[in-house]
């Protein structure tokens, strides 16, 4: 008789904390080789012209670094969030609490010029996302509400919010369709190379990188963050106030995903739409798992996943198989990965006996 | 007397962590109806050579032999199959079920689809009768004392027909009252022809209940020896390679102003009864206090409550003559408190960050270890690294993860943090559970120090034995109030114990 069982194995080196999510990465995209022939799709064809629509040509490039931008953002703020075990399920509504705000300020002070008005709505898109994070930290802290709960409702209030918003005070005049007027030309994001959408955005992703990986390494609030994530009684009996952690934790995590949305309305459309977002929020709890709630792995596995996203298009464009693929191999990316952590602790083991 | 088989043969084990050989090449036997004491210091390798018997670690090297037939463990699952149960320090029960259901869990479905709760437990009572392990089995096991818990364990395993007991360090979290019954215990199994592997740090409780002794240091073996022909002096000489003396140098001191004044403090516990109640104590400078008492008694909800992590329902405690903030630890670091929480794991120490991690917890905002905000990593390593030095923690390094420490060396990384800020009141909760008696030489000679150096100190211990040795003045705890008090020179230890059972004077 075969017996399969299922044991903890040693703590792995370094390296293997690399390696697996490649190993992850790699795996999906061979699977990937299933849906695709299910959806009827011709295999090479697919996956040639799959990496060609993301990484074919410099317009297709740019294309991807312009989506890798708010899967950035949102993959920072839930990996900051769950660091701390601060559950933020909640990233889409920030993100829309962020372009709300933007665009609230990038229609209401024409005649201000850009190095005032840009970093007010860096800055409000920062506070809204982050002051619609504090609401369920407060919950979990004062009343211990459960937080995975709130931030995931909150996202539908927020919805709504926008909504009401959009047939509201931002509709813009004249119009039925809930879209909001244009933002003025000073609160649109620089585009920085010629004959592309890649603008400010962009660069400003890969900078919040740096300084969160700058934060959770050397600063003593990414250590308490730490600290509350590993064991939060033992945190609290040190002396760290675990509840004005938390709180920060929620802003910091909130704001970036605000950051998302900023940079999607000022960066983008221009306009606040009801289908700003495609669920970067939701994407970004994925790409936090992929990249091991580390900023570096974030930054590689939210632009594996523009790649993905990105490229369906060409793919489906040109093979005939649905766009939805992309989706199907973004969850299966995050099924994989979570298998993989789970070998990280466990291994098996077949024994004959 | 004859030549036996073994039924348990461990030849030359190998087991290697990432950066430390825990088993170096270890031959080790187990025989029919014996209790078999494995000894050795923190991190010598006691816990690891039994969980690769428990099959909880794959080996590295060496091969194992069950009554004479080499087996390939892979899983706890697989040596309870061939026997072997063990007893860990953290219980595995789950509190919410019944004793009954904790037992069978597992075992029971195998035998059939149904569970057939009428025999089983009638099975367990007359285990129960036959070993001394009385409980009933309906009741829910978080109503049960720690002690009882470990009944249900041993029942556990007993359930599952194992005839090789291993128990590492069971009698750290038991009162003496309790260790009298689980010898009683251990020698009903012994006499049956079950073998026991029996873990503990103290030298009296091995010499009485087992056969034989192993001595374990740095991973290897050093000594065997028959019990009837050893002494504890030999052991303990054996065990660190110097001899133990316990003959602390106390100088006597007059004790100074008050330092710790806690005023008609109640506190509650868990279900919400009052566990500390009314309570007055003082604790000079150059002093020590020990807090005697049969655990349970309130020890714990007042040393939390001194902690700052459990808010007291009245009543006011100063340090240095200012009131400290109730339910705030920060308050009570900042107070100059040194706090050694009984229950490191979880109270104490972050387990999946580094030793230094740990070492700068409480004062991570202090002592140049950050300037705006950011973490000065050089000082930060060469405190930790001193303080490693100073207290002997056994790490691969500064940099090594908490967990993979072993439980004597936990406790003493807390002891360095916690002494290492020269505190004005030390509150010291089971400051030497689990540690070797070189660490706990070492650790009362520092609470002395302590002490001389001018820190008031209270000491809750239910060792009587430390009590007596450190305690310049002892109080004993009794359902919650202080039933009685004498000075250490005056005080015998019959009339603690009588006040420790809650017969008052
Ligand atoms: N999971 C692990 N990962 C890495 N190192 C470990 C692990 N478990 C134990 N060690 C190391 O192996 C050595 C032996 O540890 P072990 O727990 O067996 O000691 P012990 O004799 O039981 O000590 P104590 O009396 O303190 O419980 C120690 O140096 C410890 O740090
Ligand atoms: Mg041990």
């Amino acid at each position: 008789m075969i017996r399969i069982r299922i044991i903890r194995r040693a703590p792995l080196p370094n390296w293997a904390r690399i390696a697996i999510p490649v190993i992850a990465i790699i795996v999906t995209l061979i699977l990937a080789a299933i849906p695709i022939l299910i959806a009827g799709g011709n295999l090479w064809k697919s996956y040639y012209y799959l990496f060609y629509g993301a990484l074919g040509t410099r317009f297709n490039i740019l294309e991807t670094f312009v989506k890798s931008s708010p899967l950035i953002f949102t993959g920072l703020a839930v990996a900051f969030a769950f660091r701390a075990k601060f559950w933020n399920i909640g990233a889409e509504g920030q993100l829309l609490a962020g372009a709300i705000a933007a665009t609230w300020i990038g229609i209401s002070f024409p005649g201000v010029p850009a190095f005032i008005l840009l970093p007010v709505v860096l800055t409000g898109g920062f506070i809204a996302g982050g002051a619609w994070a504090a609401v369920p930290a407060l919950l979990k802290t004062k009343l211990k509400v459960d937080d995975v709960v709130t931030t995931l409702l909150l996202n539908y209030v927020m919805m709504h919010i926008m909504g009401a918003l959009l047939f509201g005070p931002l509709q813009q005049p004249g119009s039925s369709w809930p879209r909001s007027p244009e933002i003025v030309a000073a609160a649109k994001y620089p585009i920085l190379l010629a004959r592309s959408r890649f603008h400010m955005g962009i660069p400003l992703a890969f900078i919040a990188v740096f300084i969160l990986w700058f934060i959770n390494k050397r600063t003593v609030l990414g250590y308490q963050t730490k600290a509350v994530g590993v064991n939060i009684r033992a945190a609290d009996f040190g002396g760290i106030n675990t509840t004005a952690v938390i709180l920060k934790t929620a802003l910091i995590s909130g704001g970036l995903a605000g950051l998302a949305g900023v940079g999607e309305v000022c960066g983008i459309q221009y306009h606040l739409l009801m289908d700003l977002s495609p669920g970067y929020g939701y994407s970004g709890i994925v790409i936090a798992m992929l990249g091991n709630l580390h900023p570096v792995g974030v930054m590689f596995s939210a632009f594996f996943f523009s790649v993905i996203i990105v490229g369906a298009q060409t793919m489906s464009r040109i093979t005939g198989v649905p766009v939805y693929i992309s989706e199907v191999i973004q969850g299966m990316a995050l099924i994989i990965m979570l298998i993989a952590i789970l070998f990280t602790e466990y291994k098996i083991k077949v024994a004959k006996r | 007397m004859e030549e036996k088989k073994p039924v348990v043969e461990m030849r030359s084990i190998r087991k290697v962590f990432l950066d430390v050989i825990a088993n170096r090449d270890i031959d080790f036997s187990l025989y029919r109806g014996e209790v078999c004491s494995l000894l050795g210091e923190n991190g010598a390798g006691k816990t690891t050579l039994m969980n690769v018997l428990f099959g909880y670690y794959a080996l590295d090297g060496g091969e194992i032999y069950i009554k004479g037939e080499k087996v390939n463990l892979s899983s706890p699952k697989d040596a309870i199959d061939k026997g072997i149960g063990m007893i860990h320090q953290h219980f595995t029960l789950v509190p919410s079920q019944s004793v009954l259901e904790n037992i069978i869990i597992g075992a029971a479905v195998e035998k059939g689809l149904f569970l057939d709760f009428k025999s089983a437990g009638e099975r367990v009572v007359r285990l129960g009768e036959e070993f001394g392990l009385l409980i009933n089995p309906d009741v829910k096991v978080w109503t049960l004392s720690v002690g009882e818990q470990q009944k249900v364990e041993i029942l556990k395993a007993l359930y599952r027909d194992v005839d090789i007991l291993i128990m590492d360090e069971p009698t750290a979290v038991l009162a003496p009252k309790e260790i009298i019954e689980l010898f009683k215990t251990l020698k009903a199994l012994v006499k049956r022809g079950k073998s026991v592997v029996f873990i503990s740090h103290k030298l009296n409780e091995v010499m009485e209940i087992s056969d034989r002794i192993v001595v374990l240091r740095n991973g290897g073996v050093t000594a065997e020896r028959k019990t009837s022909e050893t002494n504890i002096r030999e052991l303990a000489n054996l065990m660190v390679g110097r001899d133990i003396l316990e003959k602390l140098d106390r100088k006597n001191m007059i004790p100074g102003k008050p330092v710790l004044e806690i005023e008609n403090l109640s506190v509650l516990n868990e279900k919400g009864l009052k566990a500390v109640k009314d309570l007055n104590l003082v604790v000079h400078k150059n002093e020590i206090v020990g807090v005697a008492g049969v655990s349970g008694n309130g020890q714990t909800e007042l040393s939390e409550s001194l902690f700052g992590i459990r808010e007291p329902v009245s009543g006011v405690v100063k340090v240095n003559g200012k009131k400290v903030k109730k339910g705030n630890p920060a308050a009570a670091i900042d107070m100059g408190m040194g706090r050694i929480p009984e229950d490191r794991i979880e109270t104490g120490l972050l387990m999946d960050l580094s030793v230094e991690e740990n070492i700068i917890l409480e004062n991570h905002l202090k002592h140049g270890f950050q300037k705006y905000g950011l973490m000065n990593f050089n000082r930060i390593h060469e405190f930790s690294d001193k303080l490693i030095k100073d207290y002997k923690i056994k790490t691969a390094g500064s940099d090594i993860a908490a967990k993979s420490l072993s439980g004597g060396n936990l406790q003493k990384v807390i002891l360095a943090r916690e002494l290492s800020g020269q505190p004005s009141v030390v509150i010291a909760s089971q400051p030497t559970r689990g540690l070797d008696v070189g660490a706990m030489e070492y650790i009362h000679e520092r609470l002395l120090e302590e002490r001389d150096r001018g820190a008031g100190i209270m000491l809750i211990s239910e060792d009587l034995d430390e009590v007596f040795t450190l305690s310049d003045r002892i109080v004993v705890m009794y359902e919650g109030e202080i039933i009685g008090e004498a000075g250490s020179g005056t005080a015998s230890k019959e009339q603690i114990g009588l006040w420790m059972s809650g017969v008052k004077k």
